[in-house]
């Protein structure tokens, strides 16, 4: 399988070899980094890791104010339409269930796990994984967690949600009255904590962690 | 000779894709080994990588069509039916002056799914046909194109906004059209077309390998 010719660098086994990137497979040693930096390939330039300090702890705050600004997100509304008088306001999974009533069910579907549940479930995931072993206890099926997570992760669109509101928003805005729900607000800041959540993971940290306690 | 790169597979590793752990070739006979560290069942390369990523390639381009031709929603006012595509979609903001938000929406709802099939397609060709040409340039396309994939949703959160919020009877109504479907099934399909894709092939092809499995 493999061609004829010798390896670029020594061998595997007497470089201490830690980590391949995952884009052009290259080994890499796994260097000690400042805090702050990233690591990168030295030959296709992918992202290898994320120095952080206090990354876990950071990660689960982040995950937490997520949590409690998704659960506002979902007690007022997000745009409140009006013409002649008249008032219609959308909450965070109206649109998915107008999907849903509409005949259009996959849409219905997709919409909702895309900017209701798999958000939903991310933050939850990375609270079940960080809360235990902040207190050195082993998560349930950390393994099965950590696996779904990452697998939801590019799935929740929360973010290309609001993006999608405010074209909603400007869209209409030449057509009849719009009024902002204080559950935007909500949305963007559950969006904002999600994303510096997922900045500030370091998958190796979590792995070393999991590993420590296993022993 | 060719000197060969202290690759994964040339050293005889697998790279877990789950978890990154390293594991070793000759430590697990069966034909699906499960990585140690997160029970991921683990490959050298992502399997049948190319033809996956053309098929899902070609009916992401056959969609197309469709999402094009439909509209993806009417609105409804006073009894009046205007019905919108995509492309009359961004034309209207456009006429109605907000231009941001109209650049925003072509760049990810026509723009970005065409880039994608044309962009992925030249990835599996350069493969198939054994490209040197600027690895690094072709590895940063394929991150590019895997961050971007996702924002084509806009326009289907966007319908899903104004079904439920335009919703007076009479007055307005908004209804979904069958383009969103055909549009959403693009998106969905494209992003499943750049996961299929591995782009260590583009590598592997440096040091004259041809199994692109
Ligand atoms: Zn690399
Ligand atoms: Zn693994």
């Amino acid at each position: 399988m493999t061609g004829s010719g010798p390896l670029e660098a020594g061998n595997s086994s007497n470089m201490k070899v830690r980590l391949a990137c995952p884009e052009c497979d290259l080994l890499h040693e796994n260097q000690k980094i400042k805090t702050g930096h990233s690591s990168y390939c030295r030959r296709c330039g992918a992202i290898l890791f994320r120095g952080q300090k206090d990354s876990l702890d950071r990660t689960l705050a982040y995950a937490c104010t997520g949590l409690v600004f998704f659960l506002l997100a979902n007690i007022s509304p997000i745009l409140v339409f009006k013409m002649r008088g008249n008032l219609s306001a959308n909450q965070l999974v109206d649109g998915a269930l107008a999907f849903l009533s509409s005949g259009y069910w996959p849409l219905g579907i997709l919409v909702l796990f895309a900017s209701v549940i798999a958000p939903l479930m991310v933050l939850c995931f990375l609270v079940s994984i960080l809360l235990p072993l902040k207190y050195h206890r082993l998560p349930i099926f950390p393994e099965w967690q950590i696996r779904t997570l990452l697998a939801l992760r590019p799935w929740a669109m929360a973010e290309i949600f609001v993006i999608g509101i405010m074209v909603a928003f400007v869209k209409l805005r030449d057509f009849a009255d719009v009024g902002i729900g204080g559950s935007l607000v909500g949305i963007i800041c559950m969006v904002s904590a999600m994303v510096l959540a997922f900045l500030s993971l370091d998958h190796r940290e979590l792995w070393k962690r999991l590993e420590e306690l296993k022993k | 000779m060719k000197v060969r790169a202290l690759t994964a597979k040339n050293a005889g590793l697998i790279a877990c894709e789950s978890c990154h752990k390293l594991i070793d070739k000759g430590h697990s006979k069966t034909n699906e080994p499960i990585c140690p560290r997160c029970n991921a069942s683990v490959s050298q390369r992502k399997k049948d990588s190319l033809n996956r990523t053309w098929a899902l390639l070609v009916s992401a381009l056959v969609l197309y069509i469709p999402a094009n031709l439909f509209p993806i929603m009417t609105l409804i006012s006073f009894g009046k039916e205007s019905k919108e595509t995509i492309l009359s979609g961004i034309h209207q903001l456009f006429v109605s002056g907000q231009w941001v938000i109209a650049i925003v929406v072509l760049f990810a709802s026509v723009f970005v799914p065409i880039f994608k099939i044309i962009a992925l397609s030249f990835l599996v060709i350069s493969i198939h046909v054994g490209m040197s040409w600027q690895p690094v340039l072709r590895t940063r396309l394929y991150r590019f194109v895997e961050w971007i994939g996702r924002w084509s949703m806009i326009d289907i959160f966007m319908i899903s906004v104004l079904i439920a919020l335009v919703k007076l009877k009479e007055l307005a109504t908004v209804e979904a059209g069958p383009g969103a479907m055909a549009f959403a099934a693009v998106v969905i399909l494209t992003m499943f077309a750049s996961k299929a894709f591995d782009p260590r092939l583009i590598w592997d092809r440096l040091e004259g390998e041809d199994n692109g499995q």
